[in-house]
């Protein structure tokens, strides 16, 4: 007895199978083998790497240890890092810069609309190799774009990326993610009919009482996909590595960078799957709460 | 449009406010562009002086940051052909066939990939690939990005088949054709931009990464681009600059490309994965 | 051509019944419209015909073979989308020529074909055309005549004129109507326009909740609709509907309402049957069977001046009624109509319909 569709379930099944496999091998098989092998005390050279020992919680432990938690290099330390990094430039500079942005566009000249956007978006899609070093020429010391501008206007250098480290890797991502935000928003106010802004216009109303009182509140939905997109990406993101490779002393050490470095430079895959669990403990929260969100929006009234 | 007072110098302000801003994502770059045209190029922000072409001209002569571009090329086009077929059908398949529990695939498919992240998942896929021998090949690149990519992938693609009538396919089956047959003479033509969309966004993902091929890559003759760039670092540590720059804007091209060639023919609509 | 049947046809999604025990039989060389309003079950009907949709539960037959699990590509049906389904990226002469494509034909017979078919439709200047590239009432041609280009048992229409405007719709309507009467083609046809299927159907079945109200030629539908609902939907302006008491009295039926006056009329079977029920009937009469009245005999139907349309030739006069229900008269005439407040209008008594308390019509004497 078979029910007419348009693919059969036989080929619907075949369909799926590639894309099956390719993310059943590399996304669902490692999410069960990281948490497995972060009760272990594998490594990559040694008689651990052919034999490694069930350890149970000790890389946990060892993550979590009171006493090194705070310290430099240690776990607790770029957690604490990579969150507030998650803060200032994510949800204070991507999102704020890309809302100010999509704001500001509505009300400059399109030639100097276009210019700007094709600024920002090129900070997004040049491959991270390439803004990695154009930022390091940027911050040189000697001779770098920043100090030059700094000199030239009378005030003091600085060697940024050893001075200020943390902030030079803050504004640096804000720098290079901005282009989504400003993006989403972009389109998000698109979507508010012109008329609820002429009318505004005609009742005196100025630019920062529009936003605040129409714009915002009718884009909020937007603005609340947008903060957890960018915070999820931004908490996992790599390449400031390029720019600090973690330094100085750990001080730009972020989540994904540490990670790297017990895994891949001490060779330490427990530990390492250990922090990849937190990681992604964090994240799931996130995309739960994303996903409910999105659910949330398809039942009320259309975003 | 004229403008009164009160509304021109917002404007004014607006604009200066939106210059400012624009200068200061264009600024890290500006060095880029001419950079690489300057014989004597330095990290500093110069006008070429001389302006050359000498730069172009040895990176070109390099074989080995030539091959790192061959290996970004063959990475990026293998990741992009299997996340090509393996996302169109499999998101047609969520779309078209009435499989149980198609819903529920997708959010747990969405959940999973927003979950393992590259860096979440780095010793995990380490290895995978060394269990199965594949470390050290253009192979296990090519695969993990299509793990990793198919999920967001699958997600467009299927909602982009979704809006598509399906009156389409059903007048081609009261026609005469079969399923294949529909699918191939009238879904495949019709969902042909959608695809182009997700190919450009998957090989300006695998082209420009550095983490994976980093990490399960060996030998220097693999190395793509993103890690062949290192290369122009003398041995005390110091980047050559020149050839750097030159190299850098060589690599940066066939992204800026694409990138035009999307906007030209769909706009922003696509670009930013935005699932709303 | 071929026959069209339903055995006993259910069709649910979930909990929700598209279509209840449909029983359905629709002749070699007829032209049955499906008619009904939105979610009637009128859609999915024809979906079932065609394969799209498979029944729940009961038999489909084509030709007396039963089709009902049968792929829609083995069934030998040609069928017209709303949307028209044009493929964007073939010309006009691919997408007319594609039914003979999967049939294996070779390419120089194909064109030769879908000029042919393009021709008569009078679209053969544009095959070399994309469909972006027409407009909309070229767009329904080429849907047409790939539906033409190849031999069917049965041609299925799916709302194939409510995308044009209303000049077009009427060339189109009256095509069909030419090609129905040259081919003898058996159709189903779907619509919630009440006015394409009386002009284009050999009977209309009248749909409402997923089932049958009515099956009957369109003249039969229109004189002696079998319910209230039928009744509402045939016609333009539809039917006037007011409710009546009723009682048997000196041996006729007295039927009363305030500004109604109609004389006693026979007492059949049905009407006792129906009074003994409920004493509240409906009275029913078509607005062009109303007139305004020139003196007191007959019956007269009165009420107060609401509008008076002057639409040319044809001028629709309503008046409200004390039980604040509307009457529409729609008289043909090229004077102007000039009307004091209260108005009265009369009828002949053949054309008056009675309906009980369940909307069910109540045959008068000489009906059957």
């Amino acid at each position: 007895m078979k029910r007419f569709s348009l693919l059969s379930n036989r080929a619907g099944a075949l369909f799926l199978t590639p894309g099956a496999l390719l993310v059943g091998v590399f996304v669902i098989i490692p999410f069960f083998w990281v948490i497995f092998v972060s009760f272990t005390n594998r490594t990559l050279l040694g008689r651990t790497a052919v034999n490694p020992d069930f350890v149970g919680l000790a890389n946990y432990l060892a993550l979590f240890d009171p006493t090194s938690f705070f310290v430099r290099g240690q776990f607790g330390f770029s957690l604490i890092l990579t969150i507030q990094f998650v803060i200032f430039s994510a949800l204070l500079g991507q999102a704020l810069l890309g809302l100010l942005l999509a704001w500001l566009s509505q009300s400059i000249p399109p030639a100097l609309k276009s210019a700007t956007q094709t600024a920002v978006i090129a900070a997004w899609i040049l491959p991270e190799v390439v803004i990695g070093f154009a930022w390091f020429a940027f911050l040189d010391y000697d001779n770098g774009t920043l100090n030059m501008i700094l000199r030239g206007l009378g005030l003091p250098g600085a060697d940024w990326l050893l001075e200020h480290p943390f902030w030079v890797i803050v504004v640096f991502n804000t720098w290079r993610g901005a282009a989504f935000s400003m993006m989403l928003f972009t389109s998000a106010l698109a979507s508010i009919p012109p008329s609820y802004f002429e009318a505004a216009n005609v009742a005196g109303a100025s630019s920062w009482q529009k936003f605040r009182d129409i714009a915002l509140p009718l884009i909020r939905g937007h603005v609340v996909t947008d903060l957890i997109l960018i915070t999820m990406w931004t908490f996992n993101v790599f390449t400031p590595f390029l720019l600090t490779n973690g330094g100085p002393s750990y001080r730009t050490e972020l989540l994904s960078i540490y990670t790297y470095r017990i895994a891949f430079r001490d060779f330490e895959f427990g530990k390492g799957a250990a922090v990849g669990v937190v990681i992604m403990l964090i994240n799931l929260a996130f995309a739960l709460v994303y996903l409910r969100l999105g659910r949330q929006k398809k039942q009320g009234a259309g975003a | 449009m004229r403008l009164s007072p009160s509304a021109f110098f917002a404007r004014l302000g607006f604009s200066a406010l939106a210059a400012l801003i624009g200068a200061f994502f264009a600024l890290p770059l500006i060095w880029f562009l001419f950079a690489p045209f300057n014989a004597r190029a330095e990290l500093g922000l110069a006008l070429p002086n001389p302006f050359t072409l000498a730069n172009f001209a040895q990176v070109i002569q390099n074989g080995f940051a030539m091959r790192g571009l061959l290996n970004s090329l063959i990475q990026a086009v293998g990741g992009v052909v299997l996340v090509g077929i393996a996302a169109t059908l499999a998101a047609y398949a969520l779309s078209r066939s009435s499989l149980p529990g198609k819903g529920a695939v997708t959010y747990v498919l969405l959940l999973f990939s927003s979950v393992v992240s590259g860096s979440a998942a780095m010793v995990p896929i380490f290895l995978i690939i060394s269990a199965v021998g594949l470390i050290d090949t253009h192979l296990a690149v090519i695969l993990v990005f299509a793990g990793g990519l198919l999920p967001t992938a699958m997600f467009i693609l299927r909602d982009f088949i979704d809006s598509i009538p399906r009156s389409y396919e059903e007048s081609a089956m009261v026609a005469g054709a079969s399923p294949v047959q529909a699918f191939f003479d009238v879904a495949l033509p019709v969902i042909r931009p959608g695809i182009v969309v997700v190919v450009v966004w998957a090989f300006v993902n695998v082209w420009g990464s550095f983490l994976i091929p980093f990490i399960l890559l060996r030998s220097d003759e693999l190395m793509p681009a993103s890690v062949a760039i290192y290369s122009f670092y003398s041995e005390a540590g110091t980047p050559i600059v020149t050839l750097l720059a030159a190299y850098a804007l060589l690599y940066s091209l066939p992204v800026v490309a694409l990138y035009l060639f999307v906007s030209w023919k769909f706009g922003f609509r696509f670009f930013g994965g935005i699932k709303a | 051509m071929a026959s069209v049947e339903f055995q006993k046809v259910t069709k649910s999604f979930g909990t929700f019944n598209a279509v209840t025990d449909l029983d359905l039989a629709i002749g070699d060389g007829e032209f049955v419209c499906l008619l009904g309003p939105s979610g009637c079950g009128k859609t999915t009907s024809l979906r079932m015909i065609a394969g799209l949709e498979t029944p729940t539960s009961g038999k489909v037959l084509i030709g007396g073979d039963d089709v009902t699990y049968l792929h829609p590509k083995d069934r030998q049906i040609s069928m017209v989308f709303q949307d028209y389904a044009l493929y964007p990226h073939m010309n006009l002469s691919d997408n007319i020529a594609y039914p003979l494509k999967v049939r294996g034909e070779p390419a120089g017979k194909r064109a030769a074909r879908a000029k042919e078919v393009a021709d008569v439709l009078k679209i053969g200047d544009l095959l070399d055309r994309l469909p972006s590239q027409i407009s909309g009432g070229q767009q329904q041609r080429t849907s047409l005549a790939r539906a033409l280009v190849y031999p069917s048992r049965v041609y299925l229409f799916d709302e194939p004129l409510s995308n044009l405007d209303a000049k077009l719709r009427l060339e189109a309507r009256s095509f069909l109507n030419h090609l129905q009467r040259d081919m003898g083609m058996t159709a189903v046809y779907v619509t919630h326009d009440q006015a394409e299927a009386m002009a284009l159907a050999t009977r209309i079945a009248v749909m409402n909740k997923g089932q049958i109200v009515q099956y009957a030629p369109p003249i039969e539908i229109y004189r002696r609709p079998a319910t209230t609902f039928v009744a509402n939907f045939v016609g333009n302006p539809p039917m006037n509907l007011v409710p009546v008491d009723a009682q048997i009295a000196e041996g006729v039926l007295q039927l009363r309402a305030q500004g109604l006056s109609v004389p006693g009329l026979p007492v059949t079977p049905g009407i006792a049957a129906a009074i003994g029920r409920a004493g509240r009937l409906t009275l029913g009469v078509r607005p062009e069977h109303l007139r305004i009245a020139a003196d007191a005999a007959g019956p007269r139907l009165s009420g107060k001046l609401f509008a008076n349309e002057n639409m040319g030739p044809e001028k629709l006069v309503t008046v409200e009624r004390p039980d604040a229900g509307r009457v529409t008269a729609r008289i043909f005439t090229d004077d102007e109509i000039r009307l004091a407040e209260d108005v009265a209008f009369t009828f002949a008594l053949e054309h008056l319909t009675l309906f009980d308390a369940e909307g069910l019509r109540i045959p008068l004497e000489g009906e059957a």
